[in-house]
């Protein structure tokens, strides 16, 4: 017990759909958009985490995430992604398709997406994938300790995958859906940072509500208080429903004005997201031709 | 123990917790377009129905307090002008208005309120180019709130025996209405919707440096074919708003200022019968309790001391914060100023647009001067100012007494005082130990504790967990030096019936 954080603060959930209200009416234009869309397109976890993926859709998945749009002119300089995020099954296929370049491996791990299994599994499912080369994990907390009170378990799963993680970084996904309300997400979010995590992180993918921006906001502000407390920064990764660019540069702009300029980079911000590289992708080709394209001319994989 | 070990491992290396909210991205500017917006180069005074040169001959500039440029002249209403536009008045509400079927009232009050809805963008362009607010809030508040006031009222057009049961509500005459410059378009459809509603006709001064919302108000209204002579709009200054109020034909007076000037008007109408109705100053203290939530906390201590430059009557200026979490308060607060963005009020990003008036810039930074002097500690944002124009950076006073000249008078721009309390009655004696009584926050996650403050704040709203929101429905006004009467909701159709 001595292990769990202070006390958390109260979150009103009126009072941060405002907050949001207000985020999204902020307007971005002209050099700053594109240098958004950019920034966007560099913090993206590409992700595919299904029962029927192959090697072969993992291995496309790596070009793409290497060459996200080859046809545009070379003086666009567009990034990379920041990561493929991967079953732990595929993380050494995924490595191998990745040497050399700069894209980090993440698997999710801990009997993702429900975290039904006892600790040893899950410690044995994480070692696995960092044993396969994942720079990256993405563990999920144990979703009915914490619904009823049980925190202190919640805390030390986290603090032993952590310890098995060894140089991986563990992003914590707090699958904020099946929390009730926010400030259960900030409780749960303050439990994952003192235990470990380098990452806090909203959902699975597979339940709804996936990321929304109160639910992000307010995991925001957990960031910014224990970087106020600790020193020490942990990043922010929300993950499901994000598909269009309006959507993530509207989390952009939470970031910037919530933690500021030090988490705009993929070293402290992701997006977890499979189809929004496209959506972004299709942005910037309007900005440089002011015409839209159709979606035939974005390769998907 | 491996994840403290990592925690205080990765605490070393970055020893400096401060937050960088410029860096390398900024929003590029985002200008609302004026190219569509037609203001003249001079307008007269809407009276009967349509624009006439004033008698006086005179006009007076209104400018841009944002670039100091000059955007229209308006007239100086002398006496003489006041006398038409009542004279006016009265035959509206003799020959056509107190006759016509409450329905059709109705009417009429929601083609101004659709109609306004229709103009929605060139009221609000206006609204912020000649009062300095930011194009967010003329947008998203002042004008979407003036249509819905006159929605609201023209609802209960019909319907009064029903607001007033057993009791037969009739009109009074003429109302003569005075509005403030900080909410120009807002306070005219405040003023305006139930004096309509209820049959009675109205000569309405807007205030000096805003008139041009309410002159548009006044072309909106004749194309709505407004039978002439029931709303009339005259412009000027103090002496405009003397003449009407002193007029004798003149059965109701409706004013939203200054204290001041309410006692002025209070003075000299006694003895005349005269119904009146007076908003006034505020200094309202918005209260953080330690179980409230603390994030939203701050933004509502933003919305209550800087929206609107501070120019709102129940701006929550003083500060209570309890002592276990004013460190917090104070830190996160001074954040969150460090992301608002001062500068263009027709920028999109803008969240503080330009002081109203020289004067009034001239007023808060004496105020700035006065506090620092009283020995309060200052501190305010590190944004930058536009170099033409009226502008204040949003500022702090720290470690306030309750006997400083800012924690006791109405300042009415970006200056927040504050000071730190232990218990519930020390809170409680501070937050009412003032003349004025206009409205009051708090915020806690106790809702018997919100009860309790809401019971014995001698305030006339008081907002829980949010601040300076507003609504048709909800009633509006003050205690104490802060005025009375009540504008919104049912109560605001009082101050216009006799029965």
């Amino acid at each position: 017990m001595q292990y769990l954080p202070p006390k958390s603060p109260s979150v009103d959930q009126v009072g941060a759909e405002e907050k949001v209200a207000r985020i999204c009416s902020r307007s971005i234009k002209k050099d700053s958009k594109m240098y958004a869309l950019k920034m966007a397109l560099n913090m993206i976890d590409l992700t595919t985490l299904e029962g029927k993926d192959t090697e072969a859709k993992v291995m496309q998945m790596c070009y793409k995430a290497m060459h996200l749009h080859d046809q545009a002119p070379n003086n666009l300089n567009l990034p990379t992604v920041a990561a493929v995020c991967v079953y732990p099954v595929f993380v050494a296929t995924a490595k191998k398709t990745l040497n050399g370049s700069t894209v980090k491996v993440a698997s999710v791990a801990t009997a993702f997406p429900s975290g039904q299994s006892p600790i040893d599994v899950k410690i044995r499912d994480t070692q696995f994938a960092v044993e396969s080369g994942a720079d990256e994990v993405d563990m999920v907390i144990s979703r009915g300790e914490m619904l009823r009170g049980n925190e202190s378990y919640v805390f030390d799963e986290i603090a032993a995958i952590k310890e098995a993680c060894g140089q991986a970084r563990l992003k914590v996904i707090l699958e904020t859906g099946e929390l009730n309300n926010l400030d259960m997400v900030r409780r749960a979010a303050d439990i994952a940072m003192y235990a470990g995590a380098d990452f806090i992180k909203t959902s699975t993918g597979k339940i709804s509500p996936a990321a929304t921006m109160p639910v992000v906001l307010t995991m925001l502000e957990a960031i910014r208080d224990f970087y106020r407390a600790t020193g020490v920064m942990v990043g922010m990764k929300p993950a499901g429903g994000i598909s269009n660019s309006k959507t993530a540069l509207h989390y952009l702009i939470m970031v910037k004005e919530t933690l500021g300029q030090a988490w705009l980079n993929n070293n402290w911000f992701r997006f977890g997201a499979s189809s929004l590289a496209n959506d972004l992708l299709m942005q910037i080709m309007k900005e440089t031709s002011g015409l839209y394209q159709s979606a035939d001319y974005f390769s998907k994989d | 123990m491996a994840n403290t070990k990592n925690i205080k491992q990765k605490a070393n290396s970055t020893p400096d917790r401060k937050l960088d909210f410029n860096g390398d991205w900024s929003y590029a500017p985002s200008l609302e377009g004026t190219e569509h917006i037609k203001i003249e180069k001079r307008y007269g005074l809407f009276i009967d129905g349509k624009f006439s040169a004033p008698k006086s001959g005179k006009y007076f500039a209104t400018i841009n307090p944002a670039t100091e440029a000059k955007l229209s002249e308006v007239a100086d209403a002398s006496a003489a002008d006041v006398d038409l536009a009542v004279k006016a008045a009265s035959r509206a509400y003799e020959k056509s208005w107190s006759k016509l079927r409450a329905a059709e009232r109705g009417k009429y009050l929601y083609r101004i309120a659709r109609m306004i809805q229709e103009r929605a963008r060139e009221f609000a362009v206006i609204e912020t180019m000649d009062g300095g607010k930011p194009i967010r809030e003329s947008r998203d508040i002042d004008v979407p709130l003036a249509a819905n006031h006159f929605f609201y009222y023209a609802g209960w057009a019909d319907k009064l025996e029903y607001a007033f049961p057993g009791k037969k509500p009739a009109p009074i005459g003429v109302a003569g209405q005075i509005i403030p410059w900080n909410f120009p378009l807002l306070m005219a459809a405040w003023k305006i919707a139930p004096a309509l509603a209820t049959g009675n006709t109205v000569v309405l001064k807007p205030a000096e440096t805003t008139p041009l919302t309410a002159l548009k108000l006044a072309e909106l209204i004749r194309d709505c074919d407004l039978p002439p002579g029931v709303v009339n709009i005259v412009t000027g200054a103090g002496t405009t708003g003397a003449a009407i109020v002193q007029h004798p034909s003149i059965h109701k007076i409706a004013f939203t200022g200054s204290t001041d000037v309410g006692k002025l008007i209070q003075k000299s109408i006694a003895g005349s019968d005269k119904k009146l109705t007076l908003e006034l100053g505020g200094k309202a203290a918005n209260i953080i309790f330690e179980d409230a939530p603390l994030d939203q906390a701050v933004e509502g201590i933003v919305n209550g001391i800087f929206f609107n430059q501070g120019h709102v009557c129940c701006a929550g200026s003083r500060l209570f914060v309890q002592e276990a979490v004013i460190e917090t308060v104070v830190a996160k607060l001074k954040d969150r100023m460090e992301s608002l963005i001062v500068g263009n009020p027709l920028d999109k990003n803008t969240d503080i647009g330009a002081i109203n008036s020289a004067s009034q810039l001239k007023t808060i930074q004496q105020y700035i001067q006065i506090g620092k002097k009283e020995g309060a500690e200052f501190y305010q944002s590190s944004c930058t100012i536009p170099a033409k124009g009226f502008f204040c950076k949003p500022t702090l006073f720290l470690n306030v007494s309750q006997s400083h000249r800012i924690a006791q008078e109405e300042i009415f721009g970006p200056v927040l005082a504050i000071q730190s309390f232990r218990t519930i009655e020390e809170v409680i004696e501070k937050a009412n130990n003032i003349p004025y009584g206009l409205s009051a926050g708090v915020w806690t996650d106790k809702g018997s504790k919100i009860f309790n403050l809401t019971s014995r704040l001698r305030a006339g709203v008081v907002w829980a967990n949010t601040y300076n929101k507003f609504d048709p429905s909800s009633p509006f006004g003050g205690y104490k030096e802060s005025g009375f009467g009540r504008e919104g909701g049912l109560h605001g159709l009082y101050p216009y019936v006799k029965f």
